[in-house]
């Protein structure tokens, strides 16, 4: 598995019964973003900042839907508060995160963020996996969403930056 | 001489009694007061923190059940976190979802703190700059009467409404705080088992 991995996790997601996302714009999830968008089957939103989706995510559960939040990890320091309504109400909660801060970066600003991503995110309450490969994310997501959606378990998975190749500059 | 402004609970109580089959979330705080106070109902799902996230949840309800109106009742503070929801749930366009900010201009839980409604900030002019399709200032027991009656009216699009409610501190009306109970009987109450 190489660069087709996004249309590889947008079966996944779709196998598992994914209808509902939201996300920010992100470069590492644009393909995901545009299939789901393309898609009839699925409501997309676009958010103003991360933290929106987790609320989102948690009605749609309300409702009985199944959704997905993609970010990236900088985002992760916005939700820390709004996780705690997934965490405290057991919902399920399915987060996709791109990894910045560190492989290759080049943006000093996005250290701090990325390397406090997943501290941040077991410190809530949410389980944090993470994927190097593409042929590893999908496996990942697919049991993650077993996780999620039929163990309500809140969890984080991690697409690492080595994943996604150095930014072009 | 201030402008006039209405008793909270009366108003709720008055939306609620013509909720009509809707399904209510509540933002934390005196919203989820005065919507117990009116009945505690399986198809209320209150929110006891997660600011700012009232409003999306009602969102992401209204998109998972297109069928069914959804109605948030938050107040002024509460919705303040969540600035930037009015522009998500704006281009979202539901046209099941009818956003009721009880506002009192102060942030009550906290000691009655001037907010940034009580100093010129008007949500029903956000909302008509984000493109709600209906919104409106009240002020009055009449007008939520009126309110009433064009809620059952079917929408191209998201409302807000702005209630502009007393400020003063209510004797507490206190939902469960259990969240996972909360959550299973929202859910079963529309035909879900919990997991």
């Amino acid at each position: 598995m190489s660069v087709d991995w996004p249309v590889a996790l947008y079966e996944t997601l779709k196998a598992a019964g994914i209808s509902h996302i939201s996300y920010v714009p992100d470069a590492g999830h644009a393909t995901l973003i545009e299939l789901f968008n393309a898609d009839p089957e699925v409501v997309t939103n676009v958010l103003t900042t991360e933290e929106e989706g987790v609320a989102i995510a948690a009605g749609s559960w309300l409702g009985g839907k199944r959704s997905v939040l993609l970010m990236q990890s900088s985002g992760v320091g916005n939700c820390i508060n709004m996780l705690s309504l997934p965490v405290q109400a057991r919902f399920p909660f399915l987060t996709l995160v791109t990894m910045r801060g560190e492989w290759a970066e080049f943006n000093p600003w996005q250290v701090p963020m990325g390397q406090a991503t997943q501290a941040a995110l077991e410190a809530i309450g949410v389980t944090v996996l993470r994927a190097e490969t593409g042929a590893d994310l999908v496996e990942t997501v697919a049991q993650a969403a077993t996780m999620a959606f039929e163990a309500d378990q809140q969890i984080a998975v991690l697409i690492g930056q080595r994943l996604l190749g150095k930014k072009k500059w | 001489m201030a402008a006039p402004t209405m008793d909270r609970r009366v108003a709720v109580k008055t939306l609620l009694d013509a909720r009509d089959g809707a399904l209510v979330v509540t933002g934390l705080g005196s919203p989820s007061y005065d919507v117990h106070a009116a009945g505690d109902r399986d198809d209320n799902y209150y929110l006891w923190g997660a600011m700012g996230g009232a409003a999306l949840v009602g969102l992401g309800i209204a998109q998972a059940q297109p069928e069914k109106r959804v109605m948030v009742i938050t107040g002024d503070g509460e919705q303040l976190m969540a600035f930037g929801a009015l522009a998500t749930i704006a281009v979202a366009k539901p046209k099941n979802l009818d956003v009721i900010v009880l506002d009192n201009q102060h942030f009550g839980e906290t000691g009655m703190q001037a907010s940034h409604t009580g100093r010129g900030i008007a949500f029903d002019q956000i909302a008509v700059a984000c493109g709600f399709t209906e919104t409106a200032e009240l002020r009055t027991l009449a007008q939520v009467d009126r309110l009433c009656d064009s809620l059952r009216q079917p929408s191209a699009g998201p409302r807000l409404f702005v209630l502009k409610v007393a400020a003063e501190n209510l004797p507490r009306s206190l939902p469960p705080r259990d969240a996972v109970h909360v959550k299973n009987r929202f859910r079963r109450h529309l035909g879900f088992e919990p997991c």
